[in-house]
């Protein structure tokens, strides 16, 4: 591990560890999150871009926008509570035909940052300026974090961002301020309809399960969580959310990566292209010197072997 | 292994430590959400749900999140503007010069358009030529200062609000 | 808010907000409630939770439609056809509640042999004046039989006096005529079944363009979630009110809720949900022309008000709480005139103005346009973009000799000689302008009432900044030159301004919150004039504890008698009380509800006949035997002791005139209206009409459109006619959640304006094909007063309706943006029209006609560019704070792009 560059402070005790759960099927899409963690952390706006997809205007996470809301409009399947249009009839001659009097569903989520419990960026961060704190929270301490950005080519997610004003990387704290004092973070206080969900991690699962039977037992039988448990080579994750269409609708990747898990493999790659690259220098060297040398074998070959 | 904690992380805790507290209600829709104001120093740093509510428990929407920025804004205008008739500019000017220059206005339209008994030769008491809009948005004790001293007082018959809108 | 209060008797929503967890079924029509009011929202969605079944029906599908169990599009403005549609197949099916309707509506009343429908009269009822374009008033056989005729109220139409008490006025006895089996030919039962009998569900769908089978489902919904064991609520906002026929739509579901018995009970009502802090209590204690304090009509010329004898003789109503109207106008004048006010000089009735014409905002708008007004004080709206057809207000405040703004930002209003992309030279435009600039809620004390008639109150928390004023500050600062102006006066018109009592000062230099002093000199006490709200004894100051103190005989005072109660001592603050009361879902102590702090409405309604709760699952309010007075969880809205089985005797009056089975209290006969025989100035039934600006003919009646709507010929205000080809599309504005209103208080805040940036307008994939239109292009809409752009969001959110065998377009027009602020637009109400609708003055733009076309619109200058991002904020540290407690948004204060 790297070297503190600074007086390290002292090390509070660990708390049990916290988190978001985030209810797709409440959400209502109305930004309340985004909003209140712009007031709370008095972020700037990130400009006014008008984009016509769906009401999405601030598209994505950044440094300066911790909370967002991602919105699709995709084409009801059928069946279950959020076919909202069912009742709604083709035109019976559309010059185009039925698909454009179609009901669909209008799918709506608030992203954040996702605190995994392994997380890619604080395996990446060089100075030690990502930290999971007491509450288990991934958090960029600000006084060290030397705007370096491994941790964001490092996030699966594209959560981490570096601000073009101080060059220093921004991200969700989880109110790690507010947690301190007790206090809720301020998205999950203010959203009207209880969709994002704050609390330690451990109610937040048992409570998810719970939701998910719920929802599951009313006919939403697409319904899962995601990032609830480790899944693959990921761990699970401190924001998880209840989501009722594949993770791609959401922005979200199916199978997240996770550098560090791919590391050993890389490491093996890198050793074993060293020995190829010595054998063919052995060989070149060993081929000046006479023509019955053997006939080398290309590393792309060794590699396949390693593989 | 953990990484150590900076100076800054230890250091971090949330605004309100010290802060007054103060009960409110958001000033955009019906829905009456009451609010929590922080305030430090003579200024609000800091405005929330109140859990308390029967109403908002907490919660806000976007809009009532976004309630501290009405209050500290670049675009908030504070002092009172002044634009002389034909002129392309707006121009500062003393509170009370404005409030005795308004006061002047009213009397002169009243002196001039006030109305005993119309056409009709109905007894009308009142001043047609001056309205009165908005109350939707202030405090019912401003209504009823507004409907008081407009209607009761001075005889102003058109005092509308944005329920008709 | 007439539909309710011709219905019920109070113009206000009958249940509140957090009772809507407790409906089974909830039917949102007219509202986007999930982005109006986002946080009203929870509790429809707590009932979905519990199992309740939401359904929106709509003309847009927005975020309430993805929240609901089932969505209906439905034409905009057709609302009448789909409810009617819905009323004829409970009656048809007899899913009605029987007991309920027998007892507490008056569907057994025999109506007058006169009357004649719309069924029989090709759309018209009897007693309409073509020439006149109204119905006459006082005569017509709207009315119970075997009455004694009305006295003649005659009010022509320009004069919107909407007195309770004129509507009331035409029934004079508690006890008409009456068939409880519901058969006679003439009873409003019977009236009820043929009017609504061609609504079929076919013909709905044909008006409507929905499908057949939504209307049944709908019924079914909401009919199996009614009755003894469940109930459900019916939820609308300005997508019903803004129509020429919006207080029909209202009365229709009145109808509705009443034919399936959910009126009074919890989980039952109607919610009716308000778009600004304190409409509501801007219209109890009113800024409206045509009221005073609780709903006391403002007097008026063609009503013969000279003098209050005559006043109080032509408002006179016999039976209910009405009855004791003298004592709350009485006491009004005390309120306002004080020791002035004498039963020698009529309490000063003689200085309050009498109206002899229409002052609502709109015809005023049209006058200013002809140069008929020649000041205008604004405080916090933003007509310029908020007035249905704003170029014609701007056009408007160009003619104004002076214009007074009280606001916190310069709004479209504050800058329309300047900024208006449409308007003329600044160096022609004479009006003289003063900007007042506003302060906050946080920065004054003060209540706001809420869409649930909850009155809440709010602390100053600190000063607002630099010259900043409440705009109470104002007014009583106003109040104290003027006053100065006419001390000496002798004249009989300035008496009143020389009596009124304006004794608002503090009575102690004001510490603020944080323990500093404020800077603000010559602040009213807000607790002051809400004291005088509630009312007081004259002769000792005491505070009354209710409207039944008042009396008509100077010895009270009362500012607004409705609001008496909520402030029945001297230090008991009741909009302040902000206590739980834990296992009361009513929570009775948070803050105070009017009336007399009445969550549920005429929740009498929520026992049976005989005082027992209709079912233990719905208990709420009912008669205790044992201490022979009504008990439960709510304030009792019902004369406290009145034995169920009490009858009222033929000379009964006043509430002695209330039988014990009889819930709506402000009804001389004390039912829910299903008929209405007054209140209404186009009809006692809903009738389906079409838009003023419709893309089809009437298919249901000769009458294409509403027959009393006035309209207003201006060449900025031009409709289109019935059908016309060159505007086939229908538009509707909605709101969006980020946006407010007119975007005076969203498109100033940065966090706010990011969300939603620039003016679009909805359109299906199939309208965009036909116009080769893609997703962000620029359009431009037009019609016969405006063309406006704006980028095309396709969506198949929107969707072609199937209209009378025709397809027929929609768009979805947000109405936020404007020339000011930090994000710009084209304002959609320059599309709209100016008319106002027979019974409120309302306008129409909720529904109206258009066409459009791919390409910018190159007549109107273009808008300025949106602003850059504000850097946000305009960083100065939080006071008292060390470094690392600062907000991590302070490194972030550079302007990002």
């Amino acid at each position: 591990m790297p070297a503190a560059f600074f007086t390290a402070a002292a090390q509070p005790a660990p708390q049990e560890p916290t988190g978001f759960f985030t209810d797709a099927t409440l959400c209502i899409g109305c930004k309340a999150c985004e909003v209140a963690c712009k007031q709370w952390n008095q972020l700037p706006a990130d400009g006014y871009e008008w984009r016509g997809t769906s009401y999405d205007n601030t598209h994505a996470l950044s440094a300066a926008t911790w909370r967002h809301v991602a919105f699709a409009e995709r084409p009801c399947d059928g069946g279950g509570r959020s076919a909202p249009a069912a009742l709604a009839p083709p035109p019976a001659e559309s010059a185009i035909g039925t698909e454009l009097g179609a009901p669909i569903r209008w799918l709506m989520v608030s992203d954040v940052c996702k605190h995994c419990r392994q997380a890619p960026c604080e395996e990446a961060c060089p100075t030690g300026a990502l930290i999971y704190n007491e509450f288990g929270n991934v958090y960029v301490q600000q006084d060290i974090c030397n705007g370096c950005g491994y941790c964001v080519s490092a996030c699966p997610f594209g959560v981490l961002d570096r601000a073009e004003s101080d060059g220093r990387v921004h991200k969700c704290t989880l109110c790690y301020d507010r947690q301190k004092d007790g206090l809720e973070p301020a998205c999950a206080k203010a959203c009207p309809t209880d969709s994002i969900q704050f609390g330690p991690l451990s109610q937040l699962r048992a409570r998810a399960r719970q939701r998910l039977e719920q929802v599951r037992a009313r006919g939403e039988d697409q319904a899962y969580l995601y990032g609830a448990e480790p899944a693959g080579e990921y761990s699970s994750l401190g924001a998880f959310f209840l989501l009722t269409d594949a993770p791609e609708a959401y922005n979200l990747p199916a199978a997240p990566r996770r550098p560090r898990a791919h590391l050993p493999r890389n490491y093996a790659w890198t050793a074993l292209t060293a020995v190829a690259m010595a054998a063919v220098a052995g060989w070149a060297f060993a081929a000046s010197f006479g023509r019955e040398a053997a006939a080398p074998r290309r590393p792309a070959e060794a590699e396949n072997e390693v593989a | 292994m953990a990484q150590p904690f900076s100076p800054g992380s230890a250091a971090s805790d949330a605004r309100l430590r010290g802060a007054a507290e103060v009960d409110s209600i958001c000033p955009y829709c019906a829905v009456g959400c009451a609010q929590k104001v922080y305030v430090k120093a003579g200024r609000i740093i800091d405005i929330e749900g109140s859990y308390a509510s029967p109403v908002n428990e907490g919660t806000l929407c976007p809009k009532g999140a976004n309630t501290y920025q009405l209050v500290a804004n670049a675009d908030r205008i504070t002092e009172v503007r002044y634009r002389a008739p034909y002129s392309d500019h707006w121009e500062t000017r003393p509170l009370e010069w404005a409030l005795d220059r308004i006061a002047q206005r009213l009397v002169a339209a009243r002196e001039r358009d006030f109305v005993e008994r119309n056409a009709a030769g109905d007894v009308c008491n009142n001043l047609p030529t001056v309205g009165c809009l908005g109350g939707a948005t202030l405090d019912n004790e401003e209504n009823y200062l507004i409907k008081k001293l407009f209607n009761g007082g001075l005889g102003i018959v058109s005092i509308e609000n944005q329920a008709r809108i | 808010m007439p539909g309710l209060g011709t219905s019920f008797g109070r113009g206000a929503a009958t249940t509140s907000q957090r009772d809507l967890q407790h409906s089974d079924c909830v039917l949102i029509m007219g509202s986007n409630m999930a982005e109006a009011h986002p946080v009203g929202f929870r509790f429809p969605l707590m009932a979905r939770e519990r199992g309740a079944t939401l359904i929106h029906v709509d003309p847009h599908f927005s975020r309430t439609s993805a929240l609901c169990d089932r969505y209906v599009p439905i034409r905009a403005g057709t609302d009448i056809a789909f409810l009617g549609g819905v009323i004829r197949y409970v009656l048809e099916n007899d899913l009605w509640f029987q007991e309920y309707v027998r007892h507490y509506t008056n569907a057994g009343t025999i109506i007058d042999k006169n009357f004649t429908d719309t069924e029989d009269g090709d759309g018209l009822f009897d007693g309409f004046r073509p020439r006149q374009h109204q119905y006459e008033s006082g005569a017509k056989a709207w009315n119970y039989a075997s009455e004694p005729a009305a006295p003649p109220t005659e009010t022509p139409p320009e004069i919107g006096a909407e007195s309770w008490s004129e509507k009331l006025a035409a029934i004079d006895n508690a006890d008409p005529k009456h068939d409880d089996t519901l058969q006679h030919p003439r009873c409003v039962f019977q009236i009820l079944r043929r009017h609504f009998s061609r609504y079929t569900p076919e013909m709905v769908a044909s008006i409507c363009g929905c499908p057949p089978e939504a209307v049944a489902q709908v019924a079914e919904a909401l009919a199996r979630n009614s009755g003894r064991e469940r109930t459900s609520a019916i939820v609308y906002a300005v997508g019903w009110t803004q129509h020429t026929i919006g207080v029909q739509i209202i009365r229709a579901a009145g109808i509705l809720q009443l034919l399936l018995g959910n009126i009074g009970r919890p989980g039952g009502g109607i919610m009716a949900m308000r778009g600004h802090a304190s409409i509501q209590g801007s219209t109890d204690i009113p800024t409206l022309y045509n009221l005073l304090p609780g709903y006391i009509p403002q007097p008026a010329t063609a009503r013969q008000h000279e003098t209050l004898a005559r006043y109080l003789r032509q408002e006179h109503v016999a039976n209910g709480v009405w009855s004791s109207f003298p004592k709350y106008a009485v006491s009004l004048l005390k309120a306002w005139y004080g020791a002035a006010a004498s039963p020698e000089n009529d309490f000063g009735f003689a200085w309050v103005p009498k109206i002899d014409d229409n002052y609502s905002q709109l015809p005023y708008a049209y006058k200013m346009a002809q140069g008929q007004v020649r000041g205008y004080l604004i405080f916090g709206q933003n007509p310029a973009g908020g007035n249905p057809n704003a170029r014609l207000a701007r056009a408007g405040l160009r003619q104004l000799d002076w214009l007074v703004l009280m606001d916190w930002f310069e709004t479209e209003t504050a800058s329309y000689w300047y900024k208006d992309p449409d308007g003329a030279d600044p160096k022609k435009i004479a009006t003289e302008i003063f900007f007042i600039p506003a302060a906050m809620a946080a920065e004054k004390d003060g209540s706001f009432t809420n869409t649930s008639r909850l009155v809440q109150w709010h602390d100053k928390a600190a000063d607002p900044p630099g010259d900043a004023r409440s705009d109470a500050w104002f007014v009583y600062q106003l109040g104290l030159r003027l006053k100065e102006v006419y001390r000496d006066s002798e004249r009989p018109r300035d008496q009143g301004l020389r009596h009124l009592t304006w004794d608002y000062g503090e009575d102690a230099e004001r510490i603020l919150p944080d323990g500093t002093p404020s800077r603000i000199a010559g602040e009213p006490d807000a607790e002051k004039i809400l004291r005088e709200i509630n009312g007081y004894r004259v002769a000792d100051g005491r505070q009354v504890a209710g409207y039944h103190e008042l009396q008509d005989d100077g010895s009270t005072a009362c500012g607004c008698w409705i609001y008496s109660g909520i402030f029945p001592e001297k230090d008991n603050n009741r909009a302040r009380s902000r206590r739980r009361t834990p296992g009361n879902p009513a929570e009775p102590e948070w803050a105070w509800s009017w009336p007399a702090n009445t969550r549920i409405l005429y929740n009498r309604a929520s026992a049976d006949p005989d005082g027992r709760p209709w079912s233990e699952r719905k208990k709420y309010v009912w008669w205790d035997a044992a201490t022979r007075r009504w008990t439960g969880l709510d304030h009792p809205d019902f004369p406290p002791d009145r034995d169920p089985a009490y009858r009222p005797g033929k000379r009964s009056h006043q509430m002695e005139a209330i039988g014990g089975n009889s819930p709506f209290i402000l009804k001389p006969d004390g039912k829910g209206w299903l008929f209405a025989p007054s209140g209404t100035r186009d009809g006692p039934l809903p009738t389906h009409y079409e838009p003023v600006e419709s893309p089809v003919k009437n298919r249901l009646y000769a009458v294409q459109s509403d027959p009393a709507t006035h309209l207003y010929r201006h060449k900025l205000n031009r409709y289109a006619k019935p059908a016309d080809p060159k505007y086939p599309i229908v538009a509707t504005t909605f709101r969006l959640t980020e946006h407010y209103l007119s975007g005076a208080m969203s498109r100033h805040n940065s966090w706010l304006s990011e969300l939603q940036p620039e003016m679009f307008i909805e359109m299906s994939p199939l309208l965009a094909e036909e116009k080769g239109v893609a997703n962000g292009d620029w359009i431009t809409v037009w019609n016969a007063r405006a063309a406006i752009e704006a980028r095309a969001l396709v969506t198949p959110r929107i969707q072609p309706l199937r209209v009378d065998g025709r397809i027929v377009h929609q768009i979805g027009i947000p109405f936020h943006w404007g020339y000011a602020g930090q994000v710009v637009g084209a304002v959609a109400n320059d599309l709209t029209s100016l008319l106002t609708d027979p019974n409120v003055s309302m306008h129409e733009a909720k529904a109206f006609t258009c066409n459009l076309r791919r390409g910018r619109h190159a007549r109107v200058a273009r808008p300025p560019r949106p602003n850059a991002p504000q850097p946000w904020p305009e960083w100065q540290p939080m006071p008292q704070t060390p470094p690392a407690a600062q907000p991590e948004g302070a490194a972030l204060r550079e302007r990002r792009r």
